[in-house]
């Protein structure tokens, strides 16, 4: 279809303006990390790592890094859990309700995110709990299942059913079958799943907002601080370090993902 | 594999009459798989358990409990949450004129928002789908993703920078005599554009990619022009992906109170919900404005399957 080459050059160009809209932004706040001014002001009048070291310094950044982390893996890890079984049980099985499962698990991320978060602080406040560390893994959990139930899912249909077949006619049991042949065939996907759950739990805010208590994400961290004049520079650097930690696992996914693409 | 099977056969042999030793006295492991796998349903239940019961409980019955809370009141002194049901939460949003205004400005921006990401989204994933090299597309599909994930709220506030009086952005504009939008309505959108474009992106990309070239090549064999192509075989086929796209764009705009509040003195939807929670908020009326996006998205989501969307997520 796109014979005329004024055509492929326009779809090029078109391109280009876009990434460099996606990416000039982002490339600007790595810029200002470095910049010897106080305020974000432009052009910037030199390059300087002082900022770096008080941000690395500083216990507030380096608690709620923790914090998110804490939160990013006690997210995944029931993300994982959950998703996998569902995943397993929506394609092994023909059951009534099975079209409902895929839509229920699709739906804490389909409806926005402050409906997630303002449900749960409800619920907590209505049934006289608090808030804290608990109830923000609640929350992310429930919306990275469903990160990890498509990624698996995915691979179960990209599996043939026959090599469990095999398995069962070689005398595996269910057990042994499920242990060396259904779990290898999806723990890259899985692997792959976890890990966008846990850049997704990473940075979150919407959800936090309402679920955390006093707990301090690196996402809520950079919220309260960007408007302290004296900050400013602070969350420069610890924007980058949150961009870092959240496009490396989803850049290790996607690898996991094309190389389980290209090895079929 | 299978040569190498033969060779093994003695081994073969040995391993199972091993098997054949062990189901004679089963282990438990072994009973128990047995078990399961005679009893489809159990295994079923088994499986389905955990995570139907952390969706239906923590999930949906969160969301019981905050229509719930709708429809109760706050006591005016105490600010304690008063349990006599009543519709006067909702009947305060339909007769004030300020949250009228806060639900179609909310609506009217994640519709323009929706549009614009899909005219941007367009071209590029057509270039990725169907011109780029495999290589190229490969990258490209990187380089869309990975600012997906890129922290949220580090977007907003680059944008933020951007528009400030004293940012990047009049500064460029500024030898040829232009200003930037400033802090408003319109820099919310232009923000929210630039947030969901990737989601926006990817869909109609796996979708353009689905469609086989054969049909293409049928249409232009068949003599129709470039755009007849375009506009009767490749914008039906590839709708569904856009309207899985815009569930994204939509849902995630509704929701959103963080960049109204970086790039914005506006209200939203949710600047509303989120200054009614807590101590000093009304957290019944809070519930009942989060009702509308969720009406809203069910009948959006409704409407996207009869359209065939989720077959394209």
């Amino acid at each position: 279809m796109v014979g005329s080459v004024a055509a492929r050059i326009g779809l090029r160009l078109a391109t280009a303006v876009v990434l460099a809209f996606i990416y000039i932004p982002l490339a600007l706040v790595v810029l200002y990390a470095f910049n010897t001014n106080l305020v974000p002001s432009w052009p910037i009048p030199g390059l300087t790592l002082h900022w770096w070291e008080r941000a690395l310094a500083n216990p507030g950044v380096r608690d709620a890094l923790l914090s998110s982390v804490l939160a990013g893996l006690g997210a995944t890890l029931i993300a994982l859990a959950l998703g996998s079984l569902a995943a397993l049980a929506v394609h092994r099985y023909r059951f009534f309700g099975r079209e409902a499962v895929s839509f229920l698990v699709i739906l804490p991320i389909a409806l926005p995110g402050i409906v997630t978060g303002i449900a749960i602080n409800s619920a907590v406040g209505t049934l006289g709990l608090g808030l804290g560390m608990a109830t923000v893994i609640i929350g992310h959990a429930t919306f990275c299942v469903v990160l990890v139930y498509n990624n698996v899912i995915a691979r179960f249909r990209r599996t043939s059913g026959s090599v469990e077949e095999a398995s069962a006619d070689l005398g595996a049991d269910t057990w042994q079958t499920f242990r060396y042949v259904t779990l290898p065939a999806v723990r890259s996907a899985m692997l792959a799943g976890g890990l966008l759950a846990f850049a997704l739990s990473f940075d979150e805010i919407i959800v936090t907002t309402f679920t955390r208590g006093d707990v301090q994400t690196l996402p809520i961290w950079i919220f309260n601080n960007y408007r302290l004049a004296n900050q400013a520079p602070i969350v420069n650097v610890v924007a980058v370090i949150a961009i870092a930690l959240s496009v490396i696992p989803v850049y290790l996914a996607s690898r996991l993902s094309s190389e389980a693409a290209s090895a079929r | 594999m299978p040569g190498g099977r033969a060779a093994a056969a003695g081994p073969d042999r040995l391993h199972m009459t091993a098997v054949s030793t062990a189901s004679a006295t089963p282990s438990p492991m072994r009973r128990l798989a047995a078990f399961f796998h005679r009893q489809p349903r159990a295994a079923l239940a088994l499986l389905l358990a955990p995570p139907l019961g952390w969706l239906l409980i923590a999930y949906l019955g969160s969301l019981a409990i905050l229509f719930l809370n709708a429809f109760f009141r706050i006591d005016p002194f105490t600010t304690d949450i008063v349990r006599q049901p009543g519709l006067q939460n909702f009947e305060r949003l339909a007769t004030t004129e300020v949250y009228r205004t806060i639900t179609l400005r909310t609506l009217g921006i994640a519709a323009a928002v929706t549009l614009t990401t899909a005219v941007l989204a367009f071209p590029v994933a057509y270039y990725m789908a169907r011109v780029a090299s495999r290589r190229t597309r490969g990258l490209l599909v990187v380089a869309i993703l990975m600012p997906l994930w890129a922290s949220y709220l580090v977007k907003v506030y680059a944008w933020r920078v951007i528009l400030a009086e004293d940012g990047i952005l009049n500064w460029a504009l500024a030898p040829i005599g232009l200003k930037g939008p400033g802090f408003g309505d319109v820099a919310t959108w232009l923000v929210f554009s630039y947030l969901w474009l990737p989601y926006m992106i990817l869909p109609i990309y796996a979708g353009l990619e689905r469609i086989p070239s054969s049909l293409l090549e049928a249409s232009g064999d068949l003599g129709a022009r470039t755009w007849t192509t375009f506009r009767r075989i490749v914008l039906p086929l590839v709708f569904p992906a856009m309207v899985a796209g815009s569930i994204f764009t939509f849902s995630l705009t509704m929701g959103d109170f963080i960049a109204p509040q970086l790039v914005s003195s506006t209200q939203f939807i949710g600047n509303v919900i989120y200054a009614n929670v807590g101590s000093s908020g009304d957290l019944p009326f809070a519930a009942a404005f989060a009702t509308v996006p969720v009406i809203v998205m069910i009948g959006y989501l409704l409407l996207a399957r009869r359209l065939g969307a989720f077959e394209a997520l």
